[in-house]
């Protein structure tokens, strides 16, 4: 809070009060400012001259500027005097002075305004808040009135339950005491009735006594003769064999039925399963192939190599023929979870085209699709792009070879094509012909080489002709001598005469072993002479003649 | 569908022979034995006394006649009519009296039940059987006739006889944990005995044949239990029946329960087919009758028409309110029977007496609804085939095959309520009884 200073004016009219009241009302807020600071109302009114003459008149001039003096530097300005204690006035020093008492009027006024107006918001925020200060003072009184009303029901609802409660506990205990009540009356009956048996019994079995004591000869049965049995067998004693007999009889009708009854099962277990386990693959296939999307092989991974597992595993060891738990276990969680994926992706399928249907933009599918949009369009543009190139292509070319036959450059042009052609076509012819008389030569030398091949032929079979005929005579000779001479293998000790002839059978033996060689590799040599000629494809006739030839000699 | 001449019966006593021949029936004291398709007169028996029970032997060659009055058997031979059989139990007294599956053998259980006799037709031979139980069904022999499961009670404890048949040893003897056995029975196939317990305590057990305990059922305690029981022909199923008028299927895999059908009086579900038995007016259109009868002017006058309608589900069915304060209410499942063919279970609910209720075994759900007019009295299924039979004490007879339902006017003068019927083991035939009449009905192949 500022403080505000009285002035001892020495000389006041009435309107001088009006500087008192002025400076009295004002507030002066905290500020840095000298606290000694007076404070005047903005605009100057008429009523200021006057109080501007009343502070100096002609009479206390000296006074006054000795005053004014004082208090300029008291206030830290310069002397107005000229010099100190001098009655000389400086002017140019009052004029400064004068200035820098506007400057310091001008922001005086400035911050008085800047005050008001802080003033002014402050004045309008304290309203504000007083507002809301009321309005959230009626809130609070509804809520609390609000809140009050919501216990009392709380507490009533509350009542009702545990009078409910209560009630419900009540009709339990009285259905556990009927339900007591009950069981002792049946075991009361039960007792009552054991007892009026156990009477009951005696008296049957005094009755029976009685009835048997009686030695009734009624009882008894008239037939007129006995019946065989239905069978035809005849009636059996009972012995102990009958009796173990008896027993097998019942336990083979149990077993029997009990295997007819696990065939049964057995059967509907293998059909149960070969079932599963289509129903397994369907559901595998109707599956989608989640191996390209490298997001969800983290998620799926383990499944899928799950899923490759199981169905390796399976299709190895043909799973329903045997029935043991584990690969019981084995296949139902495996469909467990097979359906489970499949439902989901159901669920994942079902949500994208709710998604779609709504128009939500967010999804990556759906972006995914528009993306599809863009690309087929700009697929069509570049195809419209390829084909008019196409045309202008086509054109162009059209152009070039629908052109004018006038123009030079034109024909230079075929000219110039034809010319290319002609060359590599004499180029063709050139090859030909080097080809062509290369296979003439090789025609003239297998031609040559067959003639050949002939006269060798003839000479051969001339030689061969006279080999036989010789062959066939030393062959005679020998049978003559044969009857003779034994197996040259047995005599150890022989005559010359027999060791001659042993000498010359075996000779002659080792001579037509020694000519059944070449008779042997002739034949092949001619045969692989036959094949040659017959690739050179001359005298076919002469070759077949001696095919023939061969043919019947190796016969 | 042809209709015979009724002729006189007593005491609902009319049975087809085994091998589908012969047909005996009572009157009074005389038993008449006629053919099976031409109703003539075979053979006529007479007894001493009033007849009230009448069996055929397996091999349909004896038949026995049991007069429970004088304690009197006596057994007939349609081979030898000269050959006469009577066995006299005396002062003993006679309840019961049946035939052993052998057909040689004839079980009299003695008055009190004191004791069971067997009686031998091939020897002098007597043996006795203690203690047996007096209950509704205390004894059932296998269907291939080997064992013979006997219900006895000693000390205030119930058990379990099975017998051989072919030599009257006794194979297994053990107690069941019931409080007061109600009733036993043979699986078709032999090898299970499903024995059940008074209504007092909802209880069945499952035994095989060697006498071990294979399962326990019990469905809740305290409220009346099982009123019927019914085996499936291929004893996959046990249908039990029981007064909260549910029937509870058990399976022969696990012996657990694996439905449960329940009979309201309200159908809601709209799969299931209802036909409702609806009057016409009489002597109007005979054309509307499926099947003329003999003789449509006279009957038409005195007795009114009914034909099916096929009702819209909803469809609320008239059921009564038993007398809370009696014994053996009518409530609850009363009848049970499956077809033949395994395919459907007919039962009856007593609450709603005038329904038969028809469930498709192979969905386990509700098929058809057929109700009537009147009461049910008698349903039974073709041996052959899955078409039921039924009768409400009308003179009208009722048959019902998943093709549809007819209603047949049986062409007879004069009152003729039909109680019971039975049909012949071909399924071509079928007899109609009343308290004092029998009349036969013969069904052509393409009918129904």
């Amino acid at each position: 809070m500022g403080d505000w200073k009285t002035i001892t004016v020495p000389v006041l009219s009435s309107d001088g009060k009006n500087i008192f009241q002025y400076t009295s009302e004002k507030k002066i807020s905290s500020s840095s400012m000298n606290s000694q600071v007076l404070h005047s109302p903005l605009p100057l009114s008429k009523s200021t001259h006057s109080i501007f003459s009343a502070f100096c008149t002609e009479e206390n001039i000296e006074q006054s500027i000795a005053y004014l003096d004082r208090e300029l530097t008291t206030l830290g300005f310069p002397s107005i005097y000229a010099e100190s204690k001098g009655k000389e006035l400086n002017l140019i020093s009052i004029i400064n002075c004068m200035n820098e008492l506007l400057v310091l009027q001008h922001k005086n006024l400035r911050a008085q305004e800047e005050v008001e107006m802080q003033h002014l918001k402050l004045g309008s925020d304290m309203d504000h808040l007083q507002n809301c200060y009321a309005k959230l003072k009626e809130q609070l009184e509804l809520s609390k009135r609000e809140i009050v009303g919501l216990q009392e029901r709380d507490r009533q609802l509350q009542n009702k339950n545990r009078n409910l409660h209560q009630l419900l506990k009540n009709e339990k205990d009285e259905v556990q005491k009927l339900q007591n009540i009950i069981s002792s009356r049946a075991t009361q009956y039960n007792h009552d009735m054991k007892r009026k048996e156990r009477e009951y019994n005696k008296l049957k079995e005094r009755l029976h006594q009685l009835v048997m004591n009686k030695k009734d000869k009624k009882i008894a049965m008239e037939v007129l003769n006995y019946v065989g049995r239905a069978d035809g067998k005849r009636g059996a004693w009972r012995t102990d064999k009958t009796e173990a007999r008896n027993e097998e009889e019942m336990y083979k009708v149990l077993l029997s039925d009990y295997e007819q009854c696990q065939k049964q099962l057995l059967l509907e277990n293998a059909e149960l399963k070969k079932v599963l386990q289509q129903m397994k693959k369907e559901i595998i296939s109707l599956l989608p192939p989640q191996k390209q999307k490298p997001k969800e092989r983290s998620e799926d991974g383990p499944v899928l190599s799950d899923l490759e597992e199981d169905i390796g595993e399976l299709n190895k060891e043909n799973m329903w023929e045997l029935s043991c738990e584990t690969v019981r276990e084995q296949l139902t969680n495996s469909i467990r979870k097979q359906w489970r994926m499949l439902k989901n992706h159901v669920e994942k399928l079902d949500n994208q085209v709710s998604r779609v249907h709504s128009g939500a933009l967010n999804e990556k599918d759906v972006i995914s699709r528009e993306d599809h949009e863009l690309e087929t369009e700009k697929l069509e543009l570049e195809i419209q792009q390829c084909r008019e190139m196409i045309r202008t292509q086509q054109q162009l070319l059209q152009q070039q070879l629908m052109s004018p036959c006038d123009d030079d450059t034109t024909l230079l042009l075929q000219d110039c094509y034809l010319l290319e052609e002609r060359e590599r076509l004499q180029e063709e012819w050139r090859l030909f012909r080097e080809q062509k008389k290369n296979f003439e030569k090789e025609r003239r030398s297998f031609t040559e080489a067959a003639i050949r091949l002939g006269l060798e032929r003839k000479a051969f079979e001339e030689d061969r002709g006279a080999w036989l005929k010789q062959q066939f005579l030393s062959m005679s000779a020998d049978y003559m001598h044969s009857e003779n001479v034994t197996a040259p293998s047995a005599f150890s000790g022989s005559s010359d005469q027999d060791n001659r002839l042993v000498k010359s059978t075996s000779q002659q033996r080792r001579s037509r072993c020694v000519l059944s060689r070449p008779v042997s590799a002739e034949p092949c040599q001619t045969s692989q002479c036959v094949t040659c000629s017959s690739a050179a494809s001359k005298k076919p006739a002469g070759d077949s003649k001696a095919n023939q030839r061969v043919g019947s000699d190796k016969e | 569908m042809d209709f015979s001449e009724p002729f006189r019966l007593s005491a609902l006593l009319g049975r087809f022979s085994p091998d589908g021949r012969s047909l005996a029936s009572c009157m009074q004291y005389r038993l008449l034995v006629r053919d099976a398709n031409t109703l003539q007169i075979l053979q006529l028996y007479t007894c001493l006394d009033q007849i009230q029970y009448i069996e055929w032997s397996s091999d349909s060659l004896f038949i026995l006649c049991a007069m429970y009055k004088r304690g009197i058997v006596q057994v007939w031979s349609l081979e030898q009519p000269d050959w006469h059989c009577k066995i006299d139990e005396g002062s003993v007294g006679l309840v019961a009296s049946c035939w052993s599956p052998d057909g040689r053998h004839i079980l009299n259980t003695t008055e009190f039940h004191l004791r069971i006799t067997v009686w031998s037709l091939c020897t002098k031979s007597v043996s006795y059987i203690k203690y047996p139980k007096a209950c509704q069904q205390g004894i059932t022999f296998t269907k291939d006739g080997r064992y013979m499961a006997v219900a006895e009670r000693r000390d205030c404890k119930d058990f379990v006889s099975i017998f051989v048949c072919s030599d009257w040893q006794l194979l297994r003897h053990f107690d069941t944990e019931t409080q007061d056995l109600f009733g036993i029975e043979w699986a078709p196939n032999g090898c299970v005995l499903a024995v059940w317990d008074t209504c007092l305590e909802y209880k069945i057990l499952l035994y095989s044949l060697d006498g071990r305990l294979l399962s326990t059922y019990r469905a809740y305690e305290w409220s009346l239990g099982i009123k019927s029981v019914a085996w499936s022909p291929s004893s996959q199923f046990l249908a039990i029946g029981s007064y909260d008028e549910k029937v509870h299927i058990l399976n022969h895999v696990t012996w657990k329960k694996i439905t449960e059908f329940e009979h309201p009086a309200t159908i809601v579900n709209s799969k299931t087919v209802v036909y409702k038995e609806v009057e016409k007016s009489p002597s109007v259109e005979t054309e509307q009758l499926s099947f003329p009868p003999m003789r449509a002017l006279a009957s038409s006058l005195f007795s009114t028409q009914s034909k099916y309608d096929i009702t819209q589900v909803p469809v609320s069915l008239h059921h009564v309110k038993p007398a809370a304060d009696r014994a053996n209410p009518k409530m609850g499942i009363g009848m049970l029977a499956f077809s033949s063919d395994n395919c459907f279970l007919a039962t009856r609910n007593d609450n709603i007496p005038n329904a038969v209720w028809i469930w498709d075994i192979q969905k386990l759900k509700l098929f058809v609804v057929l109700e009537q007019l009147g009461a049910i009295q008698c349903f039974q299924w073709d041996p052959r085939q899955p078409r039921l039979a039924l009768c409400t004490g009308n003179s009208k007879v009722y048959l019902w095959s998943p093709a549809g339902c007819v209603s047949v006017q049986v062409p007879v003068e004069g009152d003729f309520q039909i109680v019971s019927l039975s049909w012949h083991s071909s399924g071509n035939s079928m007899a109609l009884l009343s308290k004092d009449n029998c009349c036969m009905c013969y069904l052509d192949r393409e009918e129904v």
